[in-house]
């Protein structure tokens, strides 16, 4: 098999009042299957992705947010989170949700997923990646 | 697509899994087990209730790589295994345990 590739996948938009942001993680779930490096960012409104407590029963979308915490399962555990989105945003990290994976080779030891960055990290991570992908 | 049970009609889509997914009862696994000449015990009962609960935490069928992991997390490594799980369910352990389960098609399934 070839080398596997370095993926970010990026949320730019708010969970509710565009698709962006199911599809984009229905995305990953699906490319996980095909073992490749895969990371999420999560910048702007895209940030409100992680929001804990979320409640959809007024906008009449499904609250896919807990598919979120499925995301260790799929071996996606590097989620970046900027800071500076987050502080525009009068958010903390303790405003999302705590997800996190467990390491088969640490006797399954949880993990936290998310890694709070700022933008000149974020940009260099950017950097590294072999493929973008915008949502 | 549709189907009647017990004079109730149930909407499915094209591939047979159920459309809405609170119409599910353990009737409707049966009958749709029994439509591919598959009799369910309770090894195969064990992997649907636990399908059922994973939606509900997640809100996603998961892929067959991640429910052999999880069910070999919860029910041991006996079956916690392709092997096992393919014995119960041939036509591969998440699409047909998931359609009997009432959850749509998993996600990563192609």
């Amino acid at each position: 098999m070839s080398e596997a590739k370095k993926f970010m996948y990026i949320n730019r938009h708010a969970p509710c009042g565009t698709v962006y942001g199911v599809e984009g993680l229905e995305v990953v779930l699906i490319s996980a299957a095909f073992e490749q490096d895969i990371c999420m960012a999560f910048i702007g409104d895209g940030v409100f992705q992680l929001k804990q407590n979320q409640d959809t029963a007024d906008t009449g979308m499904k609250n896919f947010s807990p598919a979120y915490r499925a995301l260790g399962d799929y071996e996606v555990n590097r989620l970046y989170v900027e800071h500076e989105s987050l502080e525009e945003r009068g958010l903390t990290e303790d405003d999302l949700m705590p997800l996190t994976w467990e390491d088969e080779d640490d006797d399954w030891a949880e993990k936290p997923s998310i890694y709070i960055v700022d933008r000149a990290q974020l940009s260099d991570l950017i950097e590294e990646q072999d493929i973008i992908l915008n949502f | 697509m549709a189907f009647e049970l017990n004079g109730k009609t149930y909407e499915t889509d094209e591939e047979g899994y159920l459309a809405n997914l609170s119409d599910w009862d353990n009737d409707v696994a049966a009958y749709m087990a029994k439509e591919d000449d598959c009799d369910l015990d309770e090894n195969h009962w064990e992997v649907i209730n636990f399908l059922r609960e994973y939606y509900d935490e997640y809100q996603i069928a998961p892929a067959v790589r991640v429910l052999t992991k999880a069910i070999g997390k919860k029910l041991g490594k006996d079956k916690g295994n392709s092997k096992y799980l393919y014995e119960l369910f041939p036509y591969g352990p998440a699409k047909q345990a998931c359609k009997y389960a009432g959850l749509p098609k998993p996600t990563g399934c192609v």
